[in-house]
């Protein structure tokens, strides 16, 4: 007999709907965790397209002393894995938030101690001084590198221009600050704007270079759009990116990750495999692209041209 | 509640099937060490705060019977901390035998990560039902380590950043409100019961 609490038979779930609506909850749920996984938690590597430089800036032939032998890493390498915290803290997501930087119109001030002060505006600089290619490899303080082919013309020559005083003992560098452009710069992650600087010596090395692309593509925003420093010999963030100001000063400038951690980012933050970060080794490097980890070269394997530069200094205490 | 388990199984399962797919497709960027180890750290603390979350959840929604899921969520906890482990040891270090044990010894960072897995295994080996039977009392002390282990994930994590500490802070927000939760909802031991005054 029939109890009252017995469902009635149209209340019974037939078999093969009671499936498919498990098959329902199992898929549902599972796309649900996926988006969410790959939205919140996933690092998401994209690829984004690439323009070339105008032919006319880019000089014929590289410098031939400053080109290694060493494997180039991939454009997409290059473009789609950065340390640019003004538009994202992560390496894989600078890219996508790239991809809307505006770098026109553009002005670098060159100001401080020096006879001739000036604004000039980005074109009238790239016109002034033809790009070279310049094969450099590139060492990040978080332990990877890569191997860059720049674009870019040397800070001597701009330096040589606005006739430093004899006052000037240091050169200041300082990234764009226009938090619309540079979403992180509404937060006080970092002291924004960025600032870097060089000795006047370092700074007039001819290794170092003001570059405006790579792989002869105009300078992708990611890497730092349209004009950003690089010093070959020195962990990556000395290379300030998005470059509005060169300043000449008579004291040691600011550095924006030395005022983040003293103990852990010094002001010359030269590669150096004897002197490890607080939290991680510097022996070691693993060169992106490769499987393995490779020694760290003392000044990134520059030593030859740059280590008279330090002589008699004790790079322990002054990292 | 066989079904409850098999779709917490199967959504567990998705992260590890996505980053599968990524690297069978070469798509895990221009780092994929780096890419890998993050992924299956992140993962880790996630399933120990899912696992924390549990006893909380069951009182408040009153649902008791999740207390079914939990063994699962731990257990996948440690799936995803030996993969982290294993892609550190391999993948990142080469079974260096030298390089690995200075890391530990000389890395604060290493050495919490460290001591959280091999927590997080002692938990794992007596997390069956012999050795629940077996431990009694103790299995409960025992278990109480998962406190530790979330914690320590949490310094490791924040140690292993270089400034933006979001993702850490977020994780030991979620995670410091379920231990207050059991702070405040705790069992009151025999003698607090009664009344001081008399």
């Amino acid at each position: 007999m029939a109890k009252r609490s017995d469902p009635k038979p149209s209340e019974i779930t037939p078999k093969a709907l009671f499936y498919a609506r498990r098959g329902l909850i199992l898929g549902g749920t599972a796309a649900l965790t996926g988006l969410a996984y790959k939205k919140l938690l996933a690092p998401n590597p994209k690829v984004r397209p690439s323009t070339p430089l105008a032919p006319e800036i880019v000089a014929a032939a590289p410098a031939p002393a400053a080109t290694i032998s060493d494997k180039k890493n991939t454009y997409e390498e290059i473009t789609n894995y950065n340390n640019f915290y003004e538009l994202s803290t992560s390496k894989y997501a600078v890219a996508e938030v790239a991809a809307k930087f505006v770098t026109r119109p553009w002005t670098v001030t060159v100001e401080g101690l020096c006879r001739r002060p000036k604004v000039y505006d980005l074109d009238e600089l790239l016109k002034k001084f033809p790009l070279e290619e310049r094969v450099y490899r590139m060492r990040c303080v978080e332990a990877w590198s890569m191997v860059i082919p720049w674009n870019g013309f040397p800070l001597a020559r701009l330096l040589a221009e606005v006739e430093p005083l004899g006052s000037a003992k240091y050169v200041a560098f300082e990234t764009l600050f226009d938090p619309k452009r540079m979403p992180n710069q509404g937060s006080p992650l970092l002291a924004w704007p960025y600032r870097e600087g060089l000795r006047l010596d370092e700074a007039m090395h001819p290794l170092v270079l003001l570059a405006a692309g790579l792989y002869g593509e105009t300078m992708p925003p990611q890497n730092g759009a349209p004009i950003r420093l690089v010093v070959p010999w020195k962990y990556g963030f000395k290379g300030a990116k998005s470059i509005v100001k060169i300043r000449l000063v008579e004291t040691q400038p600011e550095s924006t990750w030395n005022r983040f951690a003293p103990d852990e980012y010094g002001f010359y933050c030269n590669v150096n495999p004897e002197v490890d970060h607080p939290r991680w080794s510097q022996a070691t490097e693993r060169r992106i692209g490769e499987i393995g980890k490779r020694p760290t070269l003392p000044f990134n394997g520059y030593g030859a041209e740059v280590a008279s530069l330090y002589a008699g200094m004790d790079l322990r205490k002054y990292f | 509640m066989g079904f409850a388990k098999l779709v917490v199984f199967v959504n567990a399962l998705v992260p590890l099937a996505l980053l599968a797919g990524d690297a069978a497709r070469g798509r895990l960027g221009a780092n994929p060490i780096e890419l890998v180890l993050r992924s299956t750290g992140v993962l880790t603390l996630l399933f120990v705060t899912l696992t924390l979350a549990v006893t909380p959840a069951r009182k408040i929604l009153r649902r008791p019977g999740l207390i079914k899921l939990r063994r699962m969520l731990g257990l996948f906890a440690f799936f995803y901390g030996s993969l982290h482990v294993l892609t550190y040891l391999w993948l990142d270090q080469f079974f260096d035998v030298r390089a690995i044990a200075a890391d530990v010894l000389t890395r604060p960072f290493i050495f919490f990560g460290a001591l959280a897995y091999g927590l997080m295994t002692t938990l794992a080996v007596t997390s069956t039902q012999a050795s629940i039977r077996r431990l009694g009392k103790r299995w409960t002390q025992i278990h109480k380590r998962i406190y530790w282990i979330a914690g320590l994930a949490v310094v490791h994590f924040w140690m292993g950043v270089k400034a933006d500490t979001t993702r850490p802070a977020v994780f030991g927000i979620v995670i410091g409100l379920l231990l207050l939760w059991r702070y405040v909802n705790r069992t009151p031991r025999p003698g607090m019961l009664k009344d001081p005054a008399s």
